[in-house]
Order: C-alpha cells, then sequence, then structure tokens
C-alpha cells in the first residue's frame, strides 16, 4: 500500500524585542545563568506582568506578512502546568481568542506553488531552563523566562519533509524580513514541533498522529520528519499501528524517541488571565502598522522577475534574504547588468560567504567592486575565467580589481604577433597531436587552446587565440 | 490623653501645630500593644525597632514643614502586602520565611508620606477565610469580646485598629475580607472600586476580585486613606487610569435628596433579627436626614456565593502553583522533584487552602470548565448587571455588611458552607466591581458591633462617604472603643 504524509508545524518564534514580554528585563542571549531576570520573571509572590506593546506590534506584523485575519480583539490565558523552569507554574499564553487567525504561506516545490495554511498566531512567554546532570541535583537558569514569544500553528497541509523544510525557509525568510525575529534554529529562537501522520493515498480521513519535538536545526526538519514517517509506515506495514505520542528527536543518532503518550499528556486548565487586560482595537492598529511595513519577499521577488527580467529560481533566491536583495540591486544601480550580476552572486560570492559561514551584512566586497569588475571583463581586460581568480582575491584583499589585475599582471593578451608566435611554439612542440587533428581529431582543438591558456597563465584572449589557431592549421 | 486612641485626623492637626511628635504616638501605641497584644494577637511581625526609625525620619519631615496627611502616623499592614525586606508571610507556612525584595505600590505610596509602620497583621492564610482562624501563626481576637472572631480574613488589621494598636490599617477583600471583619469589630473598612488601588505587591489570592483598602475608626480617616492609596499604577494592567477626587472634600455634603436602594434579597431568613432590626433603623435615620429610600432588586443574589467560589477558587488555583519549593519559602525534601513539590505543597499549605486549591482546580479541569467556570462568569455578568441597573434608579444601596454579629471561636470551622455563608452580603459586590464600605450602625445587646455596608457605583467613592460620614455623625457609635 502507498501511504502519504500528513504534517502540521507548530513554531515558536522568539521576538526581536529590547525586553521581555511582561517585565522589563533585557533579552540579550548568553548571558550568565540570572542574571536577567526580576521579581516579575522570577515569579515572586504579589507581582504583576505588564505587557510589552512591541510583541503585540511584531505578532500583528507577522499576521499580516501571513495573510491572516487579525483579531479585533484579543486575550490572553495562563497554561497551568508545574515545571521548575516556569516559576509561577503556569505560562502566560493565549487561547481561545489569538491575536491572528486564517492566514497562509505560499511555497514552490518543483516550481509549483503550494500554499500552507496558517491555523493562528499567538503570543505568550518562554519558560526558563532546567540544567541538569551537576551532581544528584538540577540547576534553574530563568533568563530566559518571560522571553517574547509567536506561536505559529499551520493547518495539516504540509504532505512531505521537503515541503516542511520549504514552508520553514520561506517562515524564517518572511520573520527576518519584517525583523522581527532573528530565525536562528541552532540558537533556539526559531523552534519547530511536528505534527505528523500517514494514511493510505485516497484516505480522506487522518491516521493517529504523533508530535516531534526538539527539531533544532533547519538541517534537521527534514530528517527528522523523514525518519518519522519511514518509522510509522514500517509499523503500518508490518500490521501494527501508531500510538499516539510525543516524541524527542535526537539529532545524535538520527532518530525519534518516545516522550510521553497521550495519557501522561497535562491538562493544561487553560483560563482567561485575570491580571492582564484584554486587547482591544487591533484592527485599527493592524491598518497602521500596514500601511508602515516594507516589501515583503513574495512582491520582492515578482518584482525583480518582472522588473530585471531574472529567472524564478533567481529571483527566488535572491530574495530569500532581504540584504542579499539589497546587495543586488545597489549593484543593479552601480550600473551592472541583472542577470550577469545574479549569476555571480548566487555562485561565486555565496559561494565565498558560505565557505566562511557569513552572511551576506558581513560581506567584504562593496557592490560597486563587483560592477567594476565585471566592466573589465565586459571590455575584456580579463577573461571570465580569471575575473573568478580576481573576484576571489578581492574577497580576500578586499582590493579593486583593476589593482589586482595590474598587480598581477593579469591583463589578457590581445597582441596578434605575440600570440601567434606562442601558437607556433605550441604547434611545432606537439606533432604527433597535430597529425591526429589534421586526420580529422577534432577535440584535439580543445588540446591546443588548453596549451595557450597553460602557457599564458589563461591570459590568452579565448576568442582570438581561437581564431589564430583555426589560421595556423 | 492617649494618643493611640485618636484618629489621622485628630493627630494631623496635632502634629502639624508641633503639639505632639510621631515618636509620642508611637510610644502610645507601643504602651497599648504591649498591654493587649497577647490577648488579641492582631499582629504577625511587630516592627518596633524599625518604626521608631520611621517615626524620627517623620519627625525631620514635619521639623521642615515637609509633611503630608500621613507623616509620622502608625499604621499596621496586612501581611499579605508586599514590604520591601520586611517578613510577609500571607499567614502561610509556605512563605514562613518569605522577604520581599520589592515594595507593593500601596506602602511605596505611604512610604513617600514617611507614614509608620508598626507591623504586619494577622489573616485566614492566603485571606482565605472569615475568621484569621485560618492563619498557619495564631487566631486573632474580637477586641470586643475574646471568645469571638475578629471576621476576616482582614481580621488583624481589623482588630488592631478596634484595638488601638494602630491608627488605622491596610486590608485586602476579595469576597467581604475588609467589610467584614471592620463589621465584627466596629470600624470602618472600604473595598475601592477593582480597579482604583493598585495590587501590585498583593500577593494575589483571586486577582479578578482582589482590592486594598484601609481600616480605619472613622469614615474621614477612610478618605484620608484612600486620598493616598488610590489612582493608576503602570505596574498593574487592571489598574484604570482615571483622574482621582479628593475624597476628603466629599465629606460633610448632606445627603438630601439621595435615593438610597434597599435590595429585597438581602433581607431574608438567615440574617440575624438584631442585625436586621438594626440595619432598618440605620435605613430610618438615613431617610430622617433627607435620603430616600427605594425599594430595588438585585435578582442574581442568591447565586453570587455559588459563583464566588468557582471564580475565586480557580484564580487561586492558578495563583498559588508557585508556592512549590523551588524558588523560595517552605521546602520540604523528597526522593525526586514530584515528592518535593507534593511534600512541600501537603506541609505547606493549610485545609482551607487545599480545599479551594482543589475545588478551582476541578471548576477549570477539561470537561467541567464549561460547566463551572464559565457558567460562572456569565453569572457575574449578570449580576454586573443587576448593579448596573439598580444604580439606574438609585446612588447607593444599603445592606447589612454580615448577616450576624462576630461568633465564636471555633464555631464555624468544621463547617466550611456555614463560614462560606457568612460573606453572603459582601461576595456580589466583588463580582461586580463596584465599591462599598461598612461602617458602624449599633450593637447587639450582648455589645457586639453591627455593621451596615453601603455600596457605590463603579468609581464613585465619593457618594459612599457622603452617605457615610452624614450617617456616621448623626450617631455616635464611632466614638464607642472597644478598650
Ligand atoms: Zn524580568
Amino acid at each position: 500500500m502507498k501511504y502519504e504524509a500528513v504534517i502540521g508545524l507548530e513554531i515558536h518564534a522568539q521576538m526581536l524585542t529590547d525586553t521581555k514580554i511582561f517585565c522589563g528585563c533585557p533579552t540579550t542571549f548568553g548571558s550568565e545563568p540570572n542574571t536577567q531576570t526580576c521579581p516579575i520573571c522570577a515569579g515572586m509572590p504579589g507581582v504583576l506582568p505588564v505587557l510589552n506593546k512591541k510583541a503585540v506590534e511584531f505578532a500583528i506584523k507577522t499576521g499580516i506578512a501571513l495573510n491572516c485575519k487579525i483579531s479585533d480583539y484579543s486575550r490572553f490565558a495562563r497554561k497551568n502546568y508545574f515545571y521548575p523552569d516556569l516559576p509561577k507554574n503556569y505560562q502566560i499564553s493565549q487561547y481561545e481568542l489569538p491575536i491572528c487567525e486564517r492566514g497562509h504561506i505560499d511555497i514552490f516545490i518543483d516550481k509549483l506553488p503550494k500554499r500552507i495554511g496558517i491555523t493562528r498566531i499567538h503570543i505568550e512567554e518562554d519558560a526558563g531552563k532546567n540544567i541538569h546532570s551537576i551532581g544528584n541535583y538540577s540547576l534553574v537558569d530563568l533568563n530566559r523566562a518571560g522571553m517574547p514569544l509567536m506561536e505559529i500553528v499551520t493547518e495539516p497541509d504540509i504532505s512531505s519533509p521537503k515541503e516542511a523544510s520549504e514552508f520553514m525557509k520561506k517562515l524564517r525568510t518572511i520573520l527576518r524580513y519584517l525583523g522581527v525575529c532573528d530565525g536562528n534554529m541552532e540558537q533556539g529562537s526559531l523552534r519547530c514541533d511536528a505534527n505528523v501522520s500517514i494514511r493510505p493515498i485516497g484516505q480522506t480521513y487522518f491516521g493517529t498522529r504523533t508530535e516531534i519535538k526538539n527539531i533544532n536545526s533547519f538541517r534537521f526538519v527534514e530528517k527528522a520528519l523523514e525518519y518519522e514517517i519511514g518509522r510509522q509506515t514500517i509499523l503500518l506495514e508490518e500490521g501494527g499501528s501508531v500510538v499516539q505520542e510525543t516524541r524527542l528527536w535526537d539529532s545524535s543518532t538520527g532518530i525519534t524517541l518516545s516522550m510521553r503518550s497521550k495519557e501522561e499528556a497535562h491538562d493544561y486548565r487553560y483560563f482567561p488571565e485575570p491580571d492582564l487586560v484584554p486587547l482591544v482595537g487591533l484592527s485599527a492598529k493592524a491598518e497602521e502598522i500596514k500601511k508602515s511595513l516594507s516589501e515583503l519577499p513574495d512582491s520582492k521577488r515578482n518584482r525583480f522577475i518582472t522588473q530585471y527580467n531574472l529567472p524564478d529560481n533567481d529571483a527566488e533566491s535572491l530574495v530569500a534574504e532581504k540584504a542579499l536583495a539589497e546587495w543586488f540591486e545597489d549593484a543593479v544601480r552601480a550600473g551592472g547588468q541583472p542577470k550577469i550580476l545574479s549569476n555571480w552572486i548566487l555562485s561565486e560570492l555565496l559561494k565565498l560567504l558560505n565557505e566562511e559561514n557569513k552572511s551576506i551584512t558581513e560581506c567584504p566586497i562593496k557592490p560597486s567592486q563587483l560592477v567594476d569588475m565585471l566592466k573589465l571583463i565586459e571590455n575584456e581586460t580579463i577573461s571570465g575565467k580569471i575575473a573568478k581568480a580576481v573576484f576571489e582575491d578581492m574577497y580576500r584583499t578586499g582590493k579593486n580589481a583593476d589593482v589586482l589585475v595590474e598587480e598581477k599582471g593579469l591583463i589578457q593578451i590581445k597582441d596578434e604577433g605575440a600570440l601567434e608566435k606562442i601558437i607556433e611554439d605550441i604547434l611545432s612542440n606537439n606533432p604527433k597531436e597535430l597529425e591526429r587533428l589534421k586526420a580529422g581529431e577534432e577535440k584535439l582543438i580543445g588540446f591546443f587552446v588548453g596549451q595557450i591558456m597553460k602557457a599564458t597563465k589563461g591570459k590568452a584572449n579565448p576568442q582570438l587565440a581561437n581564431e589564430l589557431l583555426k589560421k595556423k592549421l | 490623653m492617649r494618643l493611640n486612641k485618636l484618629t489621622i485626623k485628630e493627630l494631623r492637626r496635632l502634629l502639624d501645630k508641633r503639639e505632639i511628635t510621631p515618636t509620642e504616638i508611637l510610644n502610645d501605641i507601643y504602651s497599648q500593644i504591649d498591654r493587649y497584644e497577647d490577648k488579641i494577637k492582631s499582629y504577625i511581625t511587630i516592627t518596633k525597632d524599625f518604626s521608631y526609625k520611621m517615626a524620627e525620619d517623620a519627625e525631620d519631615h514635619i521639623k521642615n514643614g515637609l509633611m503630608s496627611p500621613l507623616t509620622g502616623i502608625p499604621l499596621a499592614i496586612k501581611d499579605n502586602i508586599c514590604t520591601k525586606g520586611i517578613l510577609t508571610t500571607c499567614a502561610s507556612r509556605i512563605l514562613y520565611n518569605f522577604l520581599p525584595p520589592y515594595e507593593s505600590t500601596v506602602t511605596e505610596k505611604l512610604l513617600r508620606q514617611k507614614y509608620i509602620l508598626v507591623g504586619k497583621t494577622n489573616l485566614d492564610e492566603f485571606a482565605m477565610g472569615s475568621s484569621t482562624e485560618n492563619s498557619f501563626f495564631h487566631t486573632t481576637k474580637n477586641p470586643w469580646n475574646m471568645q469571638r472572631v475578629p471576621g476576616g480574613s482582614s481580621g488583624g488589621s481589623a482588630a488592631a485598629v478596634a484595638a488601638d494598636e494602630c491608627i488605622a490599617a491596610l486590608g485586602s477583600d476579595t469576597g467581604g475580607s475588609i467589610r467584614q471583619p471592620a463589621s465584627f469589630c466596629g470600624v470602618v473598612g472600604l473595598k475601592p472600586t477593582y480597579g482604583l488601588v493598585s495590587r501590585f505587591g498583593l500577593i494575589a489570592f483571586a486577582s479578578s476580585l482582589d482590592q486594598i483598602g484601609p481600616i480605619t475608626k472613622d469614615v474621614t480617616d477612610s478618605a484620608m486613606m484612600l486620598n493616598v492609596i488610590a489612582g493608576y499604577d503602570p505596574l498593574d494592567s487592571t489598574s484604570v487610569p482615571i483622574d482621582v477626587p479628593d475624597y476628603v472634600s466629599a465629606i460633610g455634603r448632606d445627603i438630601k435628596g439621595l435615593k438610597i436602594g434597599i435590595p429585597q434579597e438581602f433581607f431574608i431568613e438567615g440574617l440575624d433579627i438584631e442585625v436586621s432590626n438594626t440595619v432598618k433603623e440605620a435605613i430610618n435615620k438615613l431617610e430622617s436626614i433627607g435620603a430616600i429610600p427605594v425599594d430595588i432588586s438585585l435578582p442574581h443574589t442568591a447565586y453570587a456565593v455559588a459563583t464566588y467560589y468557582i471564580v475565586a477558587t480557580s484564580e487561586a488555583s492558578s495563583n498559588l502553583s508557585r508556592y512549590d519549593g523551588v524558588k523560595y519559602g517552605f521546602r520540604a525534601s523528597g526522593k525526586d522533584l514530584l515528592e518535593m513539590y507534593m511534600n512541600s505543597r501537603a506541609q505547606g499549605f493549610g485545609d482551607e487552602v487545599k480545599r479551594r486549591i482543589m475545588l478551582g482546580t476541578y471548576a477549570l479541569s477539561s470537561g467541567y470548565y464549561d460547566a463551572y467556570y464559565k457558567k460562572a462568569q456569565q453569572i457575574r455578568t449578570l449580576i454586573m448587571q443587576d448593579f448596573k441597573m439598580a444604580f439606574e434608579k438609585v446612588d447607593a444601596i444599603i445592606t447589612p455588611t454580615s448577616p450576624t454579629p462576630a461568633f465564636e471561636i471555633g464555631e464555624k470551622t468544621t463547617d466550611p458552607l456555614q463560614m462560606y455563608l457568612s460573606d453572603i452580603f459582601t461576595i456580589s459586590v466583588n463580582l461586580a466591581g463596584v465599591p462599598a464600605i461598612s461602617i458602624p450602625c449599633g450593637f447587639t445587646q450582648d455589645n457586639l458591633p453591627i455593621g451596615l455596608q453601603i455600596i457605590g457605583r463603579n468609581f464613585d467613592e465619593e457618594t459612599i462617604f457622603r452617605v457615610a460620614y452624614a450617617y456616621e455623625q448623626s450617631m455616635d457609635f464611632y466614638k464607642r472603643r472597644a478598650i
């Protein structure tokens, strides 16, 4: 029997506010344990939460970008459960009346669009961290307690690990465009839980699902889901059944492990948070925010296709990072030809950046420098092949292309006389190959061109070399 | 003249004329405490050394002409209101050693006025109870009759004021916890409109009902205290940003033509005959000085107690989750985390608190939420509407504060339901959010005080004070002292 997967994601995105969601503590990452706490986020008796308005603004921004309906009236709720990293033993979250509902994100799978529904977005506070395995006790770090989170829940519209991964990438791009989340899965500022089930193709109702937690890297989104779908498929094929449970992804072994069963699931006893007043008049706020929103990835992509005549894939890749798209457009403004720029950025530039794990914002080359280098190719000062080496040097040294070309003497040999002399030498030094070429072995042209390039250290103008070679034969 | 017997207003006059000093007031307060506190047990913590330091500080301010209405006035604070660096226990074992690293907004406001803290007063554990018998530390006695309870949960504050062990006090009122003990102890207790006084630093029992208010010897002092503690607080999202009037100036205006509503649902079976007669006499008195009594109905009153015990316990079950032995307060040992949690809470909380945590946990549980919590919220809305409609016809509502005078110690401890019913007249006020005051309106044949409750519109404490003062001045009950 053939099975299909049904996947829904629950994403927690840490919002980039300066202070925590219900107190004035800073949100900086990686401080000494319990140095970013106060009586409020430490859950002392008698303290009260005060909502950070920025968090509401960020959630509304996200809601607009994910095509959601923004609720005019929204309310906080308490989610009750006991755990040492949760100082109040309840989490202030949202339940019945989330801030955003019913949106979608469009992703592309093999160039075909697919729409993934967004069920809801709500805001809540994060818990702290328990630190185990230090002797026979555990420690609690509350620096993260009260960090502002958005929970984004998708419809079960995702039908493959690839789609899930594409969705996560697209979501990350949008969140980073909005400046509401840095999208760093490894540091935990973007976290993804997945509800996974499989069913025979054609079946309309859902199979029993499991919830996969702890998918803590983009690399693992696909891996974890593939593993889990495989595990469920084998279970069903062997006549077994899937148990509804929460499973933990273990990246070191590449498998998911049972964490708790449905029977052990918490009754969170949600009820409206009486310490906070409901949020009202959000529609008007949303209208205001909409006006100030800058261009989002999808519209930028479409604009790049029409304005710059770029292929879909180029446009899609360029807009994946807002800073990359800006870099590209700066280069266009500096006089570059869009498609050529796109090729160089997406292959050479990204390759160099990725090697050093750098982002485009840390790029040592300015857009105008690339444009100047491309002009050297255009006016045949250097060849495309040499240009790649020059570009790499530019990246390492920060120097301009013309300076490097001058320093290293990389200017193309366009002097016919000089080149003819070199070609004559090569022909007379390789009599056997010349024989075979003359006997009709055409591919040996390549051999001779190669020899010419070798002799000139790549500086021979390729067209000129070809012409002269043919003339000599 | 014993200075501890005077009111804030009287002391203010003497202090400002430099006829007395704050230290002299404090001397009289502490000699009273030395004489009676062993018997009455109003306080959990007495801050004597600190009090005298504060008195000196206040004296300096007065010398420099920097006095505010409460400068140099010795006050008692209910022990569920956080005072920085001073033991704040909520009368619970689970917070037996808790030193708050922050000051509540109300005491911060008092500090700015250079008040004098006498000590932290006893209460029913986490303000859950109507007699202070649920305190982990001890039961407070009613200064009018040591065999009787002072009421609760602010029984320590009410008893301290009645026994002249302080000049005035702060309490908190979730279902009558200021008004009922004020009524039992023959003093004045005000539950302000929900949102008028900041809850920051008040250790929560039921967040949507809790409100801090003054317990004083007379109505004028109540207005003076409210002047200081009322007002919007950015630290409390449920506090309301309104302009706070000068409540003292509302006092003294006559009540001619003012309509006072008499709700039929409050004069029912179970209402003590002496209480009933006394309150009716008080209504006649109000009529004789110009008020117009109007019969009204608050039709959903019968559901108030049931509604309250769902809303309040649900919120409490969540509010009290944080006391788990992990971070502060009492911790019992256990072989693992779960056992440590369970032992700490089992040994840290008293029976009544556990009972309410269980009730609330049950009411919020999945499958029961709609039948209990949600329904209770719907009835709460109906109760609010009852008051809204009533206040279209009248300016204030008059009822007894409690169905009985102070009962005997131990009389109701075995029957929680009987105990819950002692708040039957005060609870709907908290559910509706409206303000109400309890003032003395007479005594039983056994010389036990009886309280009159005056309920007002939202944020209309002025009318309450106006009626209360007019009545108070027409009688002389407020002049009678327990000791
Ligand atoms: Zn904090």
